[in-house]
């Protein structure tokens, strides 16, 4: 029972980064209908943000209290990773609104290629490992939480509290939603829609940045590559809970990081990655909108 | 969705002055976006931490050059454009007769394939022309096949597959495992390993038969993942990350290409030379190539693949008019899997040895890239798009030259996935509809007329 409930803290933990990284899927999959694929790599260039901005923390400074760093590395990261998805949708995706559907999906792809290949040309190929920046860990009868898995849950509630209110709340939320429903009556009605693509395109970022900062400090470790599995993982989760849902992404990622610790845990750890997308393909048959998407209604 | 779009710059002043301000704007843009990844270099030092090394000299080049770059093309190169646009609507325009090169062009684009290796032999000798023919020659056609394949499910069906590569590991582990376990020859091989590719896609068509649009895309892309992965993992058959080595060579009816007594070389008396055999895979892959293109032509003028058309224009239609949708998926899938089997099974034999790693998302994206870059339906925009994306990587593994340029530090090897990247993004921008743009209906009146791409559809799945 406590290896159970241990696996679970871990699933969780995994589960809140895929779910930081799936809201971005699907925040920009409701509002375009376009796969971002290079959400992964945008993930990983969070990553790295983070990872230089600690480095140049105990470089400059020669150490900062942690509260303080780990705040600066996510907010850096964030601004910097939110820039680049915003020229990346401003140079990349928005002058192929419009076209066809496949044309942006293919220039995603390529953009995913330059990233992961732009960051191994400037920051080297080889893994980054940081020292551990939290260590403590608490022992509850038996069952070990470190608080680097309390940090990443809690700013995951945190950043989903805040970003559920400002989609459901806020004048921008509306905005959204809106250019969701119907992008042309939106424009009619005076929303600027492509300032609205824009911004949801910058939110995306900025949540997929926390989740690469917090990847780094859980791992201690990031390398080019990592913007792949983690992304197809959470693009997965977002499909999974029924994509352009913003709860279903959460839930999304929440079942896919707890069906990996808990298949590693039991079975084989080798096929982890295997059970996840069977999981995925075995729920779409019987769901094929996801668990929490609508069924599209076809009308002739 | 230009109807809606506001005017991202409210044009004042003179148009210097507007290419200023933006170019400053790009400026800025670059230094933030690029500080922290040109400007600082994560290193390890001697304990194996690390450490940063900075590089403003880099980053100020960059700045400046993104400086130049906007300004230039908001200055000049944009008035310019639109210059030459109103110039070409002012002219009237003239129905050409198509000339004797756009008429024939299929045929002299295959007449100078079968030219290439005796005129690259004629020109670099035999050893000098390995390079030219397996490099470009025969890399080249692997991929025109494969996206030919693809082109089937994605071109002509409308079904969005990012799992392709899967269907090549299929053959490709086909012909490798069964002709070392078993001794089979290629040419028995090569069809049981389309036969088996089809199968899988058979296996993979049912389950993904009700799914749409970008719920297929990713359950396609799980399967192509899930194949990987158990070709690593199964270590008893697949031998994990370490691959198949040792795979036979083809021969040509019972005749080996080695130096045995019995060889190519040996009975039609030619000197010994590696060059027969790679001229020799490179006419198969083109037989195989015509193979995949005429199977493909023909298939367009049946009932099944005009069921295919119509399934990519209007699913609804044609559930309606009786089509079996169920089938006619099932088929795009299974023939479109034969021939990335057939393909699998060729490279195996080529390489002498596969491994997971040639089959990684990556590969399915590319070939994906390719058929859609080369208008999506269009077999000669596709082998344009082929030879354009992978001839062109490879042309970068050649330049030695830019050694000089940079310094002997620099390995324009790093640079080409993420040139292939940028290329592939500017390719899209400029050229949206592919390459080819037009097609050949398969169903006309009184007289054949190509249409705008713009006029098909891409389907939803």
């Amino acid at each position: 029972m406590e290896y159970f409930i241990q696996q679970l803290i871990n699933g969780l933990t995994l589960g809140s980064i895929y779910g930081l990284i799936a809201i971005g899927y699907t925040m920009v999959y409701g509002i375009i209908g376009m796969i971002n694929f290079a959400h992964g790599d945008i993930f990983m260039l969070g990553g790295f943000a983070g990872l230089i901005v600690y480095l140049l923390l105990m470089t400059v400074f020669g150490g900062a209290p942690i509260a303080v760093a780990l705040l600066c590395m996510l907010v850096v990261s964030m601004l910097v990773t939110s820039l680049w998805n915003w020229s990346i949708e401003r140079t990349a995706y928005r002058p192929l609104r419009g076209s066809f559907r496949l044309a942006p999906l293919i220039t995603a792809i390529g953009v995913s290629i330059a990233l992961s290949n732009f960051i191994q040309v400037a920051q080297g190929p080889r893994n980054k490992p940081i020292p551990q920046m939290v260590n403590s860990v608490y022992t509850i009868e038996g069952i070990s939480i470190s608080l680097k898995q309390i940090i990443i849950v809690v700013i995951t509630v945190a950043l989903l509290a805040s970003f559920w209110y400002i989609v459901e709340k806020t004048p921008l939320g509306r905005a959204q939603r809106a250019t969701e429903q119907d992008r042309k009556m939106a424009a009619l009605l005076g929303i600027d829609v492509d300032r609205t693509i824009s911004i949801t395109f910058v939110m995306g970022a900025a949540l997929a940045a926390v989740a690469g900062t917090m990847f780094l400090m859980y791992y201690g470790v990031i390398v080019f590559t990592d913007g792949f599995v983690p992304g197809v993982k959470a693009f997965t989760a977002a499909v999974l809970g029924g994509i352009g849902s913003l709860p279903g992404a959460v839930i999304g990622g929440l079942l896919i990081g707890l069906i990996e610790s808990l298949w590693s845990a039991y079975f084989t750890i080798a096929y982890k990655d295997v059970a996840t997308f069977a999981i995925l393909a075995f729920v779409l048959i019987f769901k094929p909108s996801g668990l929490l998407g609508r069924p599209e209604v076809e009308k002739v | 969705m230009a109807s809606v779009t506001n005017p991202s710059t409210v044009s004042t002043g003179s148009p210097t002055g507007k290419a200023l301000r933006e170019a400053t704007f790009t400026a800025v843009m670059t230094f933030l976006m690029f500080a922290l990844f040109i400007g600082l270099k994560t290193d390890q030092n001697m304990r194996n931490e690390l450490i940063l090394v900075p590089r403003w000299g880099m980053l100020a080049i960059l700045v400046v050059l993104a400086f130049v770059g906007r300004f230039a093309m908001v200055a000049w190169l944009q008035p310019w454009r639109a210059a030459s646009k109103a110039a070409k609507a002012e002219a009237p325009t003239v129905d050409e007769e198509a000339g004797f090169v756009k008429r024939n062009f299929s045929k002299l684009a295959i007449l100078a394939l079968v030219l290439y290796p005796p005129i690259i032999l004629a020109l670099f000798g035999a050893q000098g022309s390995l390079k030219y023919i397996d490099n470009f020659g025969i890399q080249i056609l692997i991929y025109v096949m494969l996206a030919w394949g693809l082109n089937i499910v994605v071109g002509l069906a409308g079904l969005l597959d990012l799992g392709y590569v899967a269907f090549y590991a299929v053959g490709a582990y086909s012909y490798a495992l069964l002709s070392i376990n078993f001794g089979f020859s290629f040419w028995i091989l090569l069809p049981l390993a389309g036969i088996l590719s089809a199968f899988w896609g058979i296996i993979l068509g049912f389950p993904v038969l009700r799914l749409k649009g970008d719920y297929l895309a990713i359950v396609t892309l799980a399967f192509g993942e899930i194949i990987r992965l158990v070709l690593i993992n199964w270590q008893d058959v697949t031998k994990g990350t370490f691959g198949i080595s040792g795979i036979p060579k083809i021969t040509l009816f019972g005749i080996p290409f080695d130096a045995s007594p019995n060889g190519f070389a040996k009975i039609f008396h030619l000197a010994p030379s590696s060059a027969y055999y790679k001229v020799f895979l490179f006419y198969l892959i083109l037989l195989l190539c015509l193979l995949t293109a005429f199977v493909t032509i023909r298939l367009r003028r049946l009932p099944i693949g005009r069921a295919w058309e119509a399934l990519r224009e209007d699913e609804i239609a044609c559930r309606s008019l009786g089509i079996n949708t169920v089938t006619t998926k099932l088929t795009a899938f299974a023939i479109g899997a034969m021939f990335g089997g057939f393909a699998g099974s060729f490279f195996a034999a080529r390489q002498g040895f596969v491994s997971p790693e040639s089959f990684v998302f990556l590969e399915s994206a590319v070939i994906l890239s390719i058929v859609v870059l080369g208008g999506m339906g269009s077999l000669t925009g596709i082998a344009i798009a082929a030879i354009a994306m992978v001839g062109g990587t490879e042309l970068l593994r050649e330049m030695d030259f830019l050694k000089a340029v940079f310094g002997p530090d620099f390995t324009p090897e790093l640079y080409r996935m993420l040139i292939f990247g940028l290329a592939m993004i500017t390719m899209m921008l400029v050229r949206p509809r592919g390459f080819v743009g037009s097609r050949e209906p398969t169903a006309f009146l009184f007289e054949r007329k190509n249409v705008s791409g713009s006029f098909t559809k891409e389907g939803h799945g």
